[in-house]
């Protein structure tokens, strides 16, 4: 099978920044992908090459087996992309917006389509206003229904909900896990990564412009092991019996690494014994929030 | 096809969306030049025998609003892009380099020529202005309007923010079309000055225009159309190595 996305050695220098260093990723039709990683990383950057907005100086990329550079045109006709900046043309209402993406694309009557998506997207009473006069969130939107006039089988979402209420944050991703239903490959980068983890599949963390973690979320998120236990106490000290476990506190607030469920008895029998009373308890698994800094602290040399 | 003319209508939407300032605007100004130098002037200059000054000016008045308004629209439609980004949606298009640069051009001609008729036919109200050969009147009105829409690509592309492209505007195009002979003939000027404006590529579309309503110039029509169809083939080859080799624009 094709792939939707692949990338080999893919690098990009401006002057002495390195700000991607030989990145290998391929990515499967269908596929919900998240790529994260801290600002600067070169996320953007990768977006970029794929979307034909910058050349790599290195290294090739390609969209559902279309290189995008000496096959730019079929390989932007399957690619959608929706830009992290809130950018639009004010000289246009919302529905000549999306005519006129359209039209880029070689599409002269999408009436039906743009109408379908406007829908979706919550912004059909918007259709005849001047895209200036829309709300930041309603901007976002659009500029989700600009990538996707020409239905491409792959889109790429930057930072899709920043500045977006959490209430639309939820239609937006009840409309995009939608698309992906359909078979449309989905790659997006967030900064809420509980959003990444509860809806991609797969994940790629960059770092310093290199890959330092590609997994599917499951195993990712259980790479990290061990939970955390929560104790509220009667008392500010742990009894001796449980300074094996690492431990941190605040006040009476205890949290305790622990490896696995089964040793939740013994710290409570040995609190017991000891007389210490508990007042709440929680465990906390392990989320991708806490592998991600730990994948941030360790940086690509720590990673096998 | 439809990509190019999508862009193409774009380009037009955008200037016709706020014609006051994009065709009245230009038209009117042009026409205060035409009143006050032809008043001040009218009973002191006699250019060509049998022609008043005021009806020798109207051409190159027409032919300098053609040039300005055609460099204005690609060039500001294009910093504009840039600086509020929208660019970037005919960037991540599957739009050719060369429909890119079509569809700008072509939407700058044609605002070049919709203002310049504006300026003739308001002309025309007040002034006889004879009509020697509508062929060469619309062949360098054409080439000059091209010429100046790809320098604006150019100059658009090239600019980072609006005042360096008003620095192209003042320091570049306006010396250029000022000392091209809109206001006068060059055989009115010292040998020196001749010679210099011979180097002047507005001279040539501003004396071929005229030929083409008195039938007569400071030289012939087609040394001048040869001058202005080499400086459009080279701005162009300029203009569209910029568009594909992504300078500025795809970083």
């Amino acid at each position: 099978m094709t792939p939707a996305i692949e990338i080999q050695q893919l690098g990009k220098r401006y002057g002495a920044l390195v700000a991607l260093d030989g990145v290998d990723l391929v990515i499967q039709p269908g596929e919900f992908f998240a790529l994260l990683g801290p600002n600067g990383a070169g996320k953007t950057t990768l977006i970029s090459i794929l979307a034909g907005l910058t050349r790599a100086s290195h290294g090739t990329a390609s969209v559902m087996g279309y290189d995008v550079l000496s096959d730019y045109r079929e390989a932007r006709k399957r690619l959608g992309v929706v830009p992290q900046e809130l950018v639009y043309d004010p000289f246009f209402t919302v529905r000549e917006t999306l005519v006129i993406q359209s039209g880029y694309f070689g599409i002269k009557s999408n009436e039906v389509w743009i109408d379908e998506i406007l829908h979706h997207l919550d912004l059909a009473e918007k259709a005849h206003v001047n895209v200036r006069t829309l709300s930041g969130g309603m901007k976002r939107r659009l500029l989700i229904a600009q990538a996707l006039v020409h239905k491409p089988p792959v889109i790429i979402l930057d930072e899709p909900t920043a500045g977006v209420d959490v209430d639309l944050r939820q239609s937006l991703w009840q409309f995009i896990q939608q698309l992906n239903l359909q078979g449309h490959t989905i790659v997006l980068t967030t900064h809420y990564l509980e959003e990444a983890e509860a809806l991609c599949n797969r994940v790629a963390v960059l770092k310093q412009g290199k890959v330092i973690a590609l997994d599917s979320m499951h195993n990712l998120v259980h790479s990290a092991r061990g939970y955390t236990l929560e104790l509220r106490l009667s008392s500010d000290h742990l009894p001796s019996g449980l300074q094996m476990w690492p431990s941190k506190h605040d006040g009476c607030l205890h949290s305790l690494k622990i490896k696995d469920s089964s040793e939740i008895e013994t710290v409570l029998s040995t609190l017991r014994k000891s007389g210490i009373q508990v007042f709440d308890i929680r465990l906390l698994q392990p989320d991708l929030e806490t592998v991600f800094m730990k994948l941030m602290e360790v940086g690509p040399e720590g990673v096998a | 096809m439809t990509g190019f003319y999508t862009l193409f209508h774009k380009e037009l939407l955008r200037f016709w969306k706020v014609s006051l300032q994009t065709i009245l605007a230009p038209i009117l100004s042009s026409l205060l030049y035409l009143l006050i130098f032809s008043h001040v002037l009218s009973n002191r200059v006699q250019v060509y025998d049998g022609i008043t000054y005021a009806v020798f000016l109207i051409p190159g008045l027409v032919m300098m609003t053609v040039l300005q308004n055609s460099f204005a629209n690609s060039s500001s439609s294009l910093i504009q892009s840039k600086i509020t980004g929208n660019l970037v949606f005919v960037l991540l298009s599957p739009l050719s380099y060369l429909e890119i640069f079509l569809a700008y051009v072509s939407a700058s001609t044609l605002r070049g020529l919709i203002v310049g008729m504006g300026v003739y036919a308001v002309a025309l109200l007040f002034y006889p202005l004879p009509l020697w050969s509508l062929f060469w009147v619309m062949l360098f009105a054409f080439l000059g309007s091209a010429l100046l829409g790809v320098l604006g690509i150019i100059a658009g592309v090239m600019s980072d923010k609006f005042d360096q492209l008003a620095a192209f505007q003042n320091f570049i195009v306006l010396p250029l079309t000022f000392l091209s002979g809109v206001f006068y003939s060059i055989h009115s000027l010292p040998p020196v000055w001749q010679v210099l404006s011979h180097l002047n590529p507005f001279f040539y579309m501003i004396d071929g225009f005229r030929y083409g309503f008195f039938g007569t110039s400071d030289i012939s029509p087609y040394i001048s159309m040869s001058v202005v169809l080499c400086c459009l083939i080279a701005v162009s080859g300029w203009a569209l190595w910029m568009l594909k080799s992504g300078y500025k624009i795809r970083s």
